[in-house]
This record gives C-alpha cells, sequence and structure tokens, in this order.
C-alpha cells in the first residue's frame, strides 16, 4: 500500500525531465527548421530568383544550374548562400557563448555583447586591421585574444567577496564596454576616412561586408564549441546553482571555469571577427530555449545553439530585405528584439 | 571515516582555525558549537578539501584527502550548506538529481540512470518533497528549500555527512524531522555526521560528541554531559548559563540567564 502511494506520488515528476530521447527529438526539430530557414532565406532578397529552379540548383549543391542564368546562380552560390551560413555560424557561437557564460556566471543577464567581451574581441580585430591588414588570420586570432582579455577582466571585476550578484555583473560589464568603446573611437581615428562608414556598420554587427575566407573557420569554431560547451552541460547545470554546491558534489570547478572561458572566447572571437558585434543574440536564444525546453544544459545548450543560428539567419534576411535594395545592419534588428527582452528580464530579477 | 589531525587554516594572516583534530566515526553524530566568528564553517569547509590548510591533516577513510579527486571525495562526503542560488529556474527533481553527479559514468555529459531516478525518489519521500518535486525551487518555501537541500545531500548516499546550521530556516518540527533525518541515516547506513550549529540544546540531544569551539581553537571535545557545563559554556559564551537535566531526555538543557547590566 505504502509503496504504491509513493510510486504514483513520485511518477508525475518523471515527464518534466530532460531525457536524451527529448534532447534528440528537440535538436532534430531545431535543425530540421535551421535547414528549411536556409533554403528559404536564400530564396529572399532584392532580387528575385525563380523558385524551382534555385531550389534544384540548392538539391546540387551548386554542381548544376538548373536552368538559373550566371548572375543568378552567383547571387545564390556567391552572395547569399556563404551570408546565411555565415549568419548561422555567427548565431550559433553567439547563443551558444551566451547560454555558456549564463551557466557560469549565474546570471541569466550574461551576454557577451552587454558584457563588453564583444568589444574586447571588436579592438582585438581593429587593432589587426589597422597594424596587420595584409594577413587576414591575425583577425579571428587577435579578436579571441581581446574577447578573452575582456572576459577575465569582467569576471574579476564582478567577483565580489560575497560572490558576483547580477547586478554588479551588468555594472561591470557597462564598466568595460564604455571603456574598451573610447579604446575603439581611438583606433578608427587611426584609420583613414573612407573606411570609417563600413566601420561603423561593422561595429553595429554586419554580415554584408563579410570575410569569405574566414566563414569554414567560423563554421567549425562553432560546431566545435557548441559540442565542447554540451559536454561539459551537467556540470553547468551544478555551477549555476552556486560554485561552492558545485564543488562539494563533485565539478571540478577551476577546471570547467578555464573551458567555458577559453570556449566562448573563441565563440566571440570568430563570430565578431566576421560580423562584428551582433548584439543581444546571447541574451534573447539561450533564454528562449530555456523557457520552452527548461533550465538543463544538456539540452538548453545545443537548442540555444540551433536556434542561435536560426535567429540570425532570420534577422540577417530581414536586415537585407525589408528596406531593399539598402541594407540594415543585422546587429540593428537584433537589438531591436533583444533590448525589450533585456528590460523585461532585468524587471523580473 | 573522516579524521582530521592537528589541522591550522588562515585566512592571509588571520588564524581561522587552529590546531584542531578531531575524528568523526560511523554512526555518530558530531556537533560543533561556538560563538559566531570561532571558525566553525571554515573547519567544515576544510574537511572536505575546499580550503586550503596552512598545517594538519585530513584522512578520509584513511587517505590524506589532497591524494584523492573531486568525484571520488564527492561519493565520500556530501554537504549541507545554506541556501543554494537559485536563479534559474530548476524542479526540484532536477535539483536533487544533482546530487548523483559524482556517481555518473562521465562527468560533463551523460544521462541519469534508472538507479540515480530511485534513489533520487526515495530521498525525496524521506524529505516529505515527493509531492513537490515537479515544483521549481524557487517557488518552495525556505523550509522546503533547506530540505530539498538535505535531499540532495542524501542522494549523494555518501556516508559521511557535514551539515552547516541545517536547521536556520527550520521551524520546530522540521528541525528534528530533518536531525532524525540525519539520526538515521547515522544508524541505518552507518554513517557519521558533523553539524555546525547555534542551537545547544539541539545539539545536545541529537549529537554523540560535540566539539565546543572558541576563536579557532578546541575549548572542548567530549561527549554533551562533558562539555555542556555551566562553567565551561560561561567562559565561552560570556554569558551566564542555566544547565539542568532535559525533562525528556535526562540529558543537558542549556538555558542563557539574561541579566540586566549593572
Amino acid at each position: 500500500m505504502i509503496t504504491n502511494a509513493s510510486e504514483t506520488i513520485a511518477s508525475p515528476a518523471r515527464p518534466n525531465r530532460v531525457t536524451l530521447r527529448k534532447t534528440l527529438v528537440s535538436c532534430t526539430a531545431l535543425g530540421a527548421a535551421l535547414l528549411l530557414a536556409i533554403v528559404v532565406m536564400s530564396l529572399l532578397g532584392s532580387e528575385p530568383l525563380p523558385v524551382r529552379a534555385s531550389l534544384c540548383a540548392l538539391a546540387s549543391f551548386g554542381t548544376s544550374t538548373c536552368g538559373l542564368s550566371q548572375d543568378q546562380f552567383d547571387i545564390l552560390f556567391q552572395i547569399r548562400l556563404p551570408r546565411i551560413l555565415l549568419a548561422a555560424a555567427v548565431g550559433g557561437s553567439l547563443a551558444t557563448a551566451g547560454a555558456g557564460y549564463q551557466a557560469l556566471l549565474r546570471n541569466p543577464l550574461a551576454e557577451p555583447y552587454l558584457l563588453g567581451i564583444s568589444n574586447g574581441a571588436a579592438v582585438g580585430t581593429m587593432i589587426a586591421l589597422v597594424f596587420f591588414g595584409a594577413n587576414e588570420w591575425t583577425r579571428p586570432i587577435l579578436a579571441f585574444t581581446g574577447a578573452l582579455a575582456a572576459t577575465f577582466v569582467v569576471y574579476q571585476l564582478a567577483r565580489g567577496r560575497a560572490g558576483a550578484t547580477p547586478e554588479r555583473l551588468i555594472l561591470a560589464g557597462v564598466i568595460v564596454t564604455t571603456f574598451l568603446s573610447s579604446v575603439i573611437v581611438f583606433v578608427t581615428v587611426l584609420m583613414d576616412a573612407t573606411r570609417i562608414r563600413s566601420f561603423t556598420f561593422w561595429l553595429l554587427g554586419d554580415l554584408s561586408g563579410s570575410s569569405r575566407a574566414l566563414l569554414p573557420v567560423a563554421i567549425i569554431i562553432a560546431i566545435v564549441g557548441a559540442l565542447a560547451l554540451t559536454l561539459n552541460a551537467r556540470s553547468l547545470n551544478l555551477l549555476m546553482l552556486g560554485e561552492r554546491d558545485a564543488f562539494d558534489l563533485g565539478v571540478e570547478v577551476g577546471r570547467v571555469r578555464i573551458v567555458v572561458f577559453l570556449v566562448a572566447s573563441l565563440l566571440v572571437g570568430s563570430s565578431v571577427a566576421a560580423s562584428g558585434s551582433v548584439g543581444y543574440v546571447g541574451l534573447v536564444v539561450p533564454h528562449l530555449a530555456r523557457l520552452s525546453l527548461g533550465s538543463d544544459n544538456r539540452i538548453s545548450i545545443p537548442a540555444a545553439a540551433l536556434g542561435g543560428a536560426l535567429f540570425v539567419i532570420v534577422a540577417d534576411t530581414v536586415a537585407r530585405t525589408i528596406i531593399a535594395p539598402r541594407e540594415l545592419p543585422v546587429g540593428a534588428i537584433t537589438a531591436l528584439i533583444g533590448a525589450p527582452l533585456f528590460i523585461y528580464l532585468l524587471r523580473r530579477a | 571515516m573522516l579524521e582530521a589531525r592537528n589541522l591550522t587554516v588562515k585566512y592571509e594572516h588571520r588564524v581561522a582555525v587552529a590546531d584542531v583534530s578531531l575524528s568523526l566515526n560511523e554512526t555518530e553524530i558530531t556537533a560543533i558549537i561556538g560563538p559566531n566568528g570561532a571558525g566553525k564553517s571554515t573547519l567544515l569547509r576544510t574537511l572536505n578539501g575546499q580550503l586550503p590548510r596552512a598545517s594538519g591533516t585530513v584522512l578520509l577513510e584513511g587517505e590524506p584527502i589532497e591524494r584523492l579527486n573531486r568525484r571520488s571525495i564527492s561519493r565520500k562526503i556530501a554537504v549541507v550548506a545554506q541556501e543554494a542560488e537559485l536563479r534559474f529556474p530548476v524542479t526540484v527533481l532536477e535539483f536533487v538529481l544533482g546530487g548523483r553527479f559524482a556517481w555518473a559514468t562521465h562527468a560533463g555529459w551523460g544521462w541519469e540512470t534508472e538507479r540515480d531516478l530511485h534513489v533520487a525518489e526515495s530521498v525525496l519521500r524521506e524529505t516529505e518533497l515527493s509531492e513537490l518535486s515537479a515544483r521549481l525551487m524557487n517557488e518552495l518555501s525556505g523550509g522546503e528549500r533547506q530540505r530539498a537541500l538535505m535531499a540532495r545531500a542524501l542522494a549523494t548516499e555518501a556516508p559521511i555527512l557535514l551539515l552547516d546550521e541545517p536547521t536556520a530556516n527550520l521551524d520546530l518540527s522540521h528541525q528534528a524531522t530533518l536531525l532524525t533525518l540525519v539520526r538515521n541515516r547515522c544508524d541505518q547506513h552507518r554513517a557519521a555526521a558533523l553539524v555546525v550549529t547555534h542551537d545547544i540544546n539541539l545539539a545536545a540531544q541529537f549529537a554523540d560528541n560535540i566539539l565546543l569551539m572558541k576563536q579557532g581553537k578546541t575549548v572542548h571535545y567530549g561527549g554533551p554531559a562533558e562539555v555542556l557545563r555551566p562553567e565551561i559554556l560561561q567562559e565561552v559564551f560570556e554569558i551566564r548559563v542555566l544547565v539542568d537535566a532535559h525533562p525528556v531526555t535526562g540529558g543537558p538543557r542549556v538555558t542563557p540567564i539574561h541579566e540586566p547590566i549593572r
């Protein structure tokens, strides 16, 4: 009798728990949506493309023109598709990094852009452009270095004797952001006037002028980074509830902290080097992932990675079509969605 | 099971714990009492290897604790500290399953086994939280959260429990329930427990041994009747106390006497 009663009480909790099955199903669904978005968004743009022929060409992975003119073919494969794939890499990277910072810093408001980490990467990228302009590879490397340095500084500033409170972390982010903004102004002055406009756009987060050479690197880093953080998800679940508790329960806190710092900085560095500071992706997407799938990082990190890719692809399509043939920087769109959500989260916290 | 020999812990130059020795044995509850700042929590944090020692050794089942890795220590020692930070929505069941981390085959990835779920469900029953298992932690009352912390510690199945003021948020009946849980662990699973507390009478009632500390030093270490003597407590807490026999248990009962300041 007693055993029966307790079993019926305990069993309703089981469906709420995150399982491998639930994770695989959610990620497969998000992956399918991402694939669909890549195809659909590549058909949208200021230059209309014939739908059937474009789909045929996409399905052949560009080996057949399927009756598209050379211009149309080039628009599809040289302009739109690389840009969409880059948007996916940038979105996936930023959302994964955001989810990682949030778990590690135990703060749902932590976000690479708001913490000044994107600005750190931007300073690195600018230094690379001004001093090593000829060498494209110095950009992601210096962006990574800048992101890592900014992460370290924010973390140290936010850690008070009583631990890092959410408010303290955001304040530390503001300090780092404004300081690095003035560094950016100084570096901008060193540039010639013709580059300043494209620079301002790039700073706001812009996928239009991005370098194609960095595309494969950005995609690889996004995938590897998301996997690396997912593989630490169970430790992050405990870290989210306090470093001390996590330590008591067997988490090697120091090691996990270093992994997350390095991986998240790498993700932010590669996306900033490719597209500037696209803001709020790391805030909006992990929040939505947690809201719909729960706080368990084993599901929310991979879901955020896929969802982030989806989000930036859609945002960038809006940015390049809404006032076509002119374009907005994608960062303006993501901030338009993200800033109100940030205020909402801040009020709730 | 867990033994500390001549432990000294320093914060920069201040000595927080000075030359303290103690040993936790199977089926025994040891209570640490003493005024604020006596080094009670510091001592507890040093015993599970979290704070560095200036000198002395901590032996876990005969082995120096620094030779063991984090997860194998956590399979042996569970800690119940003060409240967890809850800025993310986590269900009670998810929270309690956190106690199974040290048993996972993989430190980062991996999923709870049937056994993990079974253990979680049984500790939820023990702590009377079964009905709340699908609720979010931040919807619970302070007392329920404290019980969830206890449940998570029990879920580790560690034979050594370190509890830092576990009854601070609990009402009278749940204070006793919680310490009864600790008592049962010790009796039925041959566990050992160390409880840091400000409640001297609770210590008198449940502890087999009491370590009385002041300014980082051991003042007295022994059975409740030995340690809880008026002249000793008066000296340590700087207040007059009355110690008489508890009407039910017959153990020592401590009542502070607040005299008007002359």
